[in-house]
This record gives structure tokens, C-alpha cells and sequence, in this order.
């Protein structure tokens, strides 16, 4: 009926005799991809735990004696700035422009440091009015939860320096376009999660 | 003089000072002479014998699967010896304190035995031997020469084991936690728990966690990425896809523990107020919290045990596993649903009868799944040619033991009946009968299946039956008279007892314990046997049991490696495969093989996060913070080499193959 030879009715192959290596970083994006959801869960307790505890100001200070929504809006328009600039910096990193992916890096991380010492500003102000983590239940939930985000950044920042030296140093080879790429799902996942802050903590919190 | 001191912080010590060494209590006195003298032994040998340079290149910064695997098993028997010692210190006290005694152990000593007991054998006994396993077998399995990330695994078994030296550290140097294994606030928080047993839980914890969500991610990667061509998700063996199962509970669950504990370290370092009693603090969080971390992580101590029992039941039958795609999605369902039963473990805390219905009801379906497996492996031996050898003695032990657990499981299940026997030793007797008869066992028969993989040589035979028949007959004198006392309502972590009429149930448990005790040590004898007779042991075949999947295709021990040329899988028992249609092993045509090169980065790293973790828990600040930042500048200074890898050159590669060659001959001829 049939003219087709199957697999089976010849010698089956058992080994490779021509080998094709895994390329170098052929799993990174996976396992980069996959340390970013467990970093999503840490966050995620967090979340929760500002869902929980959110509403317990212990007769102390509440959301909206507290927040500036300017503030909060000058600080996520940085952020998000951060992540535009940065998808310039992967844009020219496609086109091999080492000059101007450096330069897009670099207002990057000055985006970062922007929303880093808004934030600080912020948590200053709000400790010296006597609203710190220690204050009250809400309040020890809000400084994990967006100095956690902080503290992020702030790595992101320290990674993205190092970077810029190594690209200096060795260009735009294969490694470091990976690296690139994963500082690129960091700091992006960075944003995402700053959306989820400013919609919960800051945006409901005025709405409590 | 055994409470805590409560001391005054220094600029250069932070709190620590002389009080925190307990040179008072002499068990601890003695126990540190014991291991100093035996540390000072082992250093000794090993500078008499110029071992250090031989151990530091070919084992310490190797980013080899196998050196890694098997290092995390040495790692995990050194600590549950120490969790051992734990347990019969316990169940000597309780069988001490009657009639007015008050035993042998104060409060304050006693409370950190049990708490220590829980860590060191949840943390580091089994997750070590579970991922030795993993480590070791996965990449054989599908057909690999390494994982995905093998410096990332270095790195993670050295952060297990800088968290398994703090918590050694903790016992001559101040105190471990007094809270119980799972630290509970308040009583673990700074009001309640002032001084630095906590610290020294968390941050053992802390640390070990990266090693562990790290290894998940790397094991996951290598699952998915590495896999020999033809060998698709369904052809995988079930010992890998349990690893898988278990690796993306790791990376599911571990984060939570993580976030958890920092919580509490926050709220005792910083002052916040989580789990505080007051200022909006809600305690009952934390037990939630950490029970979301805690049900998976049992899940992903048994997977990978029951993955070890398919393989050993179909090897030992000389049959396919029976039911292999049911079996796939037992551990997928089974996987999926340990995340939805985490209330199960505090009923009591009062919930209300719908919530409660809900968690048992979760709890009693998995028992569905779980029973699944069980009938696979009692029809995968149906009708098969068992072969009695010690992996399979632990899997009938298993299969007996584990559905005892798992029937009082069902039992605890039930709220109303939970709300009688919740943290009584009924509880007690249920999870050791489930951890044991599972775990433990299914790491027995791992060790004895893969040890002649490892080192080219079986186990003693005699000395490993004695080993199993104290361990089964000790396991039911340990733990049937819990279950008694349970159901007559004595409670967990008490320390002296009123009734006389208890006091038999305790005696046959301490005896129950002593039995383990021989079961433990005609193990190490069986180990140190089978080293003494590895001539008359020898394997020179590669495939001692006539098994069934890939890691028995290469020699034993496998080559740096492992395959000279990648297989290529038709069949999910792909070995078996091999040899029934033919395979004959390449001769020539050797090609170099690129492999990564070893680094000493990954125990440099732990070594600083070790005493990042000591300035932590002793208050240190200033060491801390040189710490920190000397831990980030060698993780960016690593970050530097981009020259990780080299070409094991063909010579190479043809003559260990032709030594290989000589052996199977010999074989032969013989």
C-alpha cells in the first residue's frame, strides 16, 4: 500500500555524529524570563500584604494625608520615561550604534536616579511629618512595598553602569547584547510593577 | 544564667561578647570538643594528605553536575546526622521527664533543639539530598552534558552550604531560634524572641533561599532546553519530569518564603509592624504567608521521591512503567493543587466553617492523584520480574508506610476532627510516617540505585538490608505510639509530663528512635564496606541493574562529559530502547567537546555571605556593610570574564572512550 520507508524499518539512529552545540547564553532568556516571575511573586506578597494591612493606619496618618499625587505623577512620568529611552538604547543596540546606545543607556540611568530621589524625597518628607514604617501597620506596608521597588531600582542603575563599562570595554559583542537584553526585561518589569504601585497604593489609596 | 543575655551593643562586636559562647551548658561544651577534635582530625588529614589544592580545583569550583550532586549528598548527610542528634536528644528527654523529673534538657536548651531539628532536616538534609539528586541524575537522564547555568549551580550549592554553617555557628556561637521550625510571630518577633536565635534563622534561611530558587530556575532550564533530540515532554523520564514538577514549585513557592521572612526581619530590625500585636500588626498573616511557601515545599520533597520509585519499580520489574501519561499528569495535578490546600495546616485559626470545607476538600483530592501513582507501581511490578535489591526493598517499605501517612493525612484533612488533633503528636506522627516512608526512603533508594552511576562500584548488599530492616522496624516504634499519644491529646514540643500513664508510649518511641539510630549507622558502615570492598563490588558495564534510561548508557563513573556523542531518543524508557534494537556504542569519529570551565567565584560569594550573615545577626554594622559591598564587587568583577568555557580536546575524548572500550571487553571475556 504503501511506498514511504517508515523510520522504523531502518537502522535507527541512536547518537549524534554531528554535533551542534548549544550556542553560548542559549538558555538565558528563559531562565532570565523565569527569575523575573519569581522576583513578581516576591513582589506579589507584597502587594498582598499591603492589601491586608493597608487599611490599619492605627489611628495614625491615612493615604490621603499623606500622598501627593504631583509628586507621584512627576515621579511614574520618569520611570516611564526611563523605559522609552531605554527601548532607544535596544533600538540602536539592533543597529550595531555602540556611540548611541551608551548615550541612551546613560539618560536612562538618569531617569532612574530622577525617580530615586523623588522617592527618597518623598519617604524624607513623610518620616519627618512622623508617618515612618514604624507608625502603623499601613505604613510599614507602603515603605516595603515601594522601597522594595526602590531598591530595584537602584540595582537596576548599579548593573546599568557596569554595562556601560563593559560595552566600552569589549563593544557590542554577543554577551553583551544578552546582558543588554536582560537589564532591558529588568528594567521594564521594573515599570510594570511601578504601574501596579501607583494604581493601588497611591491612585485607590486617595480613593479609601 | 540559661536565658538569653541581653547585652549592650559595641561599635567593633555589635552584641556579640563572651556570654554568647555557652561554655555553661556542658552538652554543648562537650558536643564542641567532640566536633573540634574531629574537625581538627579531618583539617589535619587533609593538609597531611596535600588534599586542599586536589579538593579546591576538582571539587570546590567545579561547575560539573555530578561533582556538584554529589557534594549537596555529603552536604545533606553531614546535616542530618546533626538533625539526628536532634531527634534522639528529644526523644530522650521525653522519655526522661516523668514523675517529676524535669528530664535533662532546660527549657531554653530544649526549645532550640526542636526548632533546630525542623530547620536542619527540612533545609538541609532533604532539600540538599533532593537536589543532589536532581543535580546528579537530570542531565544523564536527558541526555546532557551539564545544566543550562553551570556556575549558577556551583553558586547555589555554596549558599546552601553557607546557611548550613550558620546554623552550625548558631549552636556554639549564642543560640538558634526557640520558636519551632516554621518561627511563628509574635513569639519569634524582637518583643518575645529578643536575642539572636531568630537572626540567625532568617538569615540562614535568606541565604540558603538563593542558592535554592536559583538551582530551580537552572534545573527548569536545563529540563526545557537540554533535552537530547527526539526526547519530547512525553518521552521524558519520570524522574525528570518530577524534577520539573518540583523545580517549578521551587521557583513558585521559595520567592514566598523569601518576601516572608524579610517581612519578619523588617519588623524586628527596622521596627515595623507586620506581625506585630499591635500598631495594626496581624500575626495570623505570617502563618498564612508562610504555609503558601510551606505546603508546596513538602511537594517538593515527595516528587522527586516518587519519581526515584518509578524508576526503581520498572527497573526492578523489568517492565515499562505502567500508566506513564497518567502518571505525568498525577504529578502535574498534584503539582498544581499543593497550592490550593495551604490552610489545611491551621484549621483552627478560626476561619469559619466555608473556608475550612474548602481547604479540606482541596486537601482530601489530592489524595486522588497520589493514589493514582500508588496503583501505577503496584501494576508496573504486577506480573513483573521483581528483583529484590535494596532500591526496591525501599520502594515496597515506601509503599506499605506512605499509605498509612497518607490515610491519617486524610484524616487531619477533616476540620472537625483537625480542631482535636491540630498540633498534637497525632500531627507528629502523620508527617514523619509521610516524610519518612517517603522521603527519606525514596533518597535511600536513590542513593543505592545511582551510587554504582556515581562511583562505579554497587553498595553492599548486607550492610544496606541491615540498614533498611532497623529503619522500617524503628520507624513504626518511633511514631505508632505518637499517633496513640496524639489521639489521647498530648501536644507537640512539650518538655516534662504529669501522667505516668503516658510514660510506656514514650519509652517505646525513645526505643523506636535508638533502632533508627543502628538503621543510620549500619548505613555509614555499609558506605564505608562497600569503599573498602569496591574491587569485589566493581561495575565495569556502565548499566549494573539492566535499566532502563539514558544515565546507564554511559560509563560509571560517567565521563567529565558525559556522552561522547549526544543520544538520540526514540522511546521514553530510551536505554531499554537502545539495547533491544540493536545499539552498538561509536568507536571512532571524535570530535572535541565544549565544556565550562570551573570557577572559584561561587564559594568566594557564599563565604562573604556567611559573614554578611554573622554582622547581620550579631548586629556587626560595620562588617555588614563591608561585606555587602564586597559581595557585590566580586559578583560585578565575575560579571568581567567573558572567557567561561574550553574544548575537552579529541585525544582526550578517544582515549577515556578506549579505556572504555577495554573495559566492556574485559567484560566480556570474563
Amino acid at each position: 500500500m504503501s511506498t514511504t520507508v517508515t523510520a522504523t524499518s531502518e537502522a535507527p539512529v541512536f547518537y549524534e555524529v554531528d554535533e551542534h552545540p548549544h550556542p553560548e547564553g542559549h538558555s538565558t532568556a528563559l531562565g532570565f524570563w523565569i527569575y523575573l516571575m519569581s522576583d513578581c511573586l516576591i513582589f506579589a506578597i507584597l502587594f498582598a500584604t499591603f492589601g491586608v494591612l493597608g487599611g490599619n493606619y492605627a489611628a495614625g496618618p491615612g493615604p490621603r494625608d499623606l500622598f501627593d499625587l504631583n509628586l507621584v505623577a512627576l515621579n511614574t512620568t520618569m520611570l516611564l520615561l526611563s523605559s522609552i529611552t531605554y527601548g532607544f538604547a535596544m533600538l540602536a543596540m539592533d543597529k550595531e550604534r555602540v556611540k548611541a546606545t551608551q548615550v541612551w543607556l546613560v539618560i536612562t540611568g538618569l531617569f532612574g536616579l530622577a525617580f530615586l530621589s523623588i522617592e527618597l524625597y518623598e519617604f524624607h518628607h513623610m518620616i519627618a511629618e512622623g508617618a515612618g514604617p514604624q507608625r502603623s501597620a499601613f505604613l510599614s506596608a507602603f515603605f516595603t512595598l515601594v522601597g522594595t521597588h526602590g531598591l530595584h531600582v537602584t540595582f537596576g542603575i548599579i548593573w546599568l553602569v557596569t554595562l556601560l563599562v563593559q560595552v566600552q570595554k569589549r563593544g557590542l559583542i554577543l554577551a553583551n547584547k544578552r546582558r543588554l537584553m536582560c537589564l532591558s526585561m529588568f528594567w521594564h518589569f521594573l515599570d510594570v510593577v511601578w504601574i501596579g504601585v501607583f494604581t493601588f497604593v497611591y491612585l485607590l489609596g486617595m480613593l479609601r | 544564667m540559661t536565658e538569653s543575655p541581653i547585652v549592650q551593643s559595641t561599635f567593633l562586636l555589635g552584641r556579640f561578647n563572651l556570654q554568647a559562647i555557652p561554655y555553661h551548658e556542658p552538652i554543648l561544651v562537650f558536643t564542641f570538643i567532640g566536633v573540634a577534635i574531629g574537625g581538627a582530625a579531618v583539617l589535619g588529614a587533609l593538609t597531611y594528605f596535600r588534599l586542599w589544592g586536589y579538593l579546591w580545583r576538582e571539587w570546590f569550583t567545579s561547575v560539573d553536575h555530578k561533582k556538584i550532586g554529589i557534594m549537596y549528598m555529603v552536604l545533606g548527610l553531614i546535616m542530618f546526622i546533626r538533625g539526628f542528634a536532634d531527634a534522639i536528644m528529644m526523644r530522650l528527654q521525653q522519655a526522661w521527664a516523668f514523675g517529676g523529673s524535669e528530664g535533662y534538657l532546660p527549657a531554653h536548651h530544649y526549645d532550640q533543639v526542636f526548632s533546630a531539628h525542623g530547620v536542619i532536616m527540612i533545609f538541609f538534609a532533604a532539600m540538599p539530598f533532593v537536589t543532589g539528586l536532581m543535580n546528579y541524575v537530570v542531565p544523564l537522564q536527558i541526555g546532557a552534558r551539564d545544566v543550562s547555568f553551570p556556575f549558577l549551580n556551583n553558586f547555589s550549592f555554596w549558599m546552601t552550604v553557607s546557611g548550613a554553617a550558620l546554623v552550625m555557628t548558631s549552636l556554639f556561637v549564642g543560640e538558634f531560634a526557640q520558636t519551632g521550625w516554621l518561627a511563628y510571630p509574635p513569639l519569634s518577633g524582637i518583643a518575645y524572641s529578643p536575642y539572636v536565635g531568630v537572626d540567625y534563622y532568617i538569615w540562614a534561611l535568606q541565604i540558603a533561599g538563593v542558592g535554592t530558587t536559583l538551582s530551580g530556575i537552572n534545573l527548569i532550564c536545563t529540563i526545557v532546553k537540554m533535552r537530547a533530540p527526539g526526547m519530547d515532554m512525553m518521552k521524558m523520564p519520570v524522574f525528570t519530569w518530577t524534577s520539573l514538577c518540583t523545580n517549578v514549585l521551587i521557583v513558585a513557592s521559595f520567592p514566598i518564603l523569601t518576601a516572608t521572612l524579610a517581612l519578619l526581619t523588617a519588623d524586628r530590625y527596622l521596627g515595623t509592624n507586620f506581625f506585630t500585636n499591635d500598631l495594626g500588626g496581624n500575626p495570623m498573616m505570617y502563618v498564612n504567608l508562610i504555609w503558601i511557601w510551606g505546603h508546596p515545599e513538602v511537594y517538593i520533597l515527595i516528587l522527586p521521591a516518587f519519581g526515584i520509585f518509578s524508576e526503581v519499580t520498572s527497573t526492578f520489574s523489568g517492565k515499562k512503567l505502567f500508566g506513564y501519561t497518567s502518571m505525568v499528569y498525577a504529578t502535574v495535578v498534584i503539582t498544581i493543587l499543593s497550592y490550593l490546600v495551604w490552610l489545611h495546616h491551621f484549621f483552627t485559626m478560626g476561619s469559619g466553617a466555608s473556608v475550612n470545607s474548602f481547604f479540606g476538600i482541596t486537601t482530601m483530592i489530592i489524595s486522588i492523584p497520589t493514589g493514582a501513582k500508588m496503583f501505577n507501581w503496584l501494576f508496573t511490578m504486577y506480573r513483573g520480574r521483581i528483583r529484590f535489591e535494596l532500591p526496591m526493598m525501599y520502594t515496597v517499605a515506601f509503599m506499605l508506610i506512605f499509605v498509612i501517612g497518607g490515610m491519617t493525612g486524610v484524616m487531619l484533612a477533616v476540620p472537625p476532627a483537625d480542631f482535636v488533633l491540630h498540633n498534637s503528636l497525632f500531627l507528629i506522627a502523620h508527617f514523619h510516617n509521610v516524610i519518612i516512608g517517603g522521603v527519606v526512603f525514596g533518597v535511600f533508594a536513590g542513593i543505592a540505585f545511582w551510587w554504582p552511576k556515581a562511583f562505579g562500584f554497587k553498595l553492599d548488599p548486607f550492610w544496606g538490608k541491615m540498614s533498611f530492616w532497623f529503619w522500617v522496624v524503628g520507624f513504626f516504634f518511633a511514631f505508632m505510639p505518637l499517633y496513640v499519644l496524639g489521639l489521647m491529646g498530648v501536644t507537640r514540643r512539650l518538655r516534662v509530663f504529669d501522667d505516668p500513664s503516658l510514660h510506656i508510649w514514650f519509652i517505646i518511641a525513645a526505643f523506636g528512635a535508638a533502632l533508627i539510630a543502628c538503621g543510620i549507622a549500619s548505613f555509614m558502615i555499609q558506605i564505608g564496606v562497600s569503599i573498602l570492598k569496591r574491587d569485589k563490588l566493581r561495575d565495569t558495564t556502565g548499566d549494573p541493574w539492566n535499566a532502563r534510561t539514558l544515565e546507564w548508557a554511559t560509563s560509571s563513573p560517567p565521563p567529565d562529559y558525559n556522552f561522547a556523542f549526544t543520544p538520540v531518543v526514540h522511546d521514553s524508557d530510551a536505554w531499554w530502547d537502545m539495547k533491544q534494537r540493536g545499539y552498538v556504542r561509536p568507536l571512532s569519529g571524535f570530535k572535541p567537546i565544549h565544556m565550562p570551565r570551573n570557577s572559584g567565584t561561587g564559594p568566594v560569594l557564599a563565604g562573604i555571605s556567611f559573614v554578611l550573615g554573622f554582622a547581620l545577626i550579631w548586629y556587626i554594622w560595620w562588617l555588614a556593610a563591608v561585606s555587602f559591598v564586597a559581595l557585590l564587587a566580586v559578583a560585578i568583577h565575575h560579571t568581567f570574564n567573558y572567557d567561561r568555557d574550553f574544548d575537552i580536546p579529541a585525544e582526550d575524548v578517544v582515549r577515556t572512550e578506549e579505556e572504555r572500550t577495554r573495559l566492556l571487553a574485559a567484560q566480556v571475556n570474563a
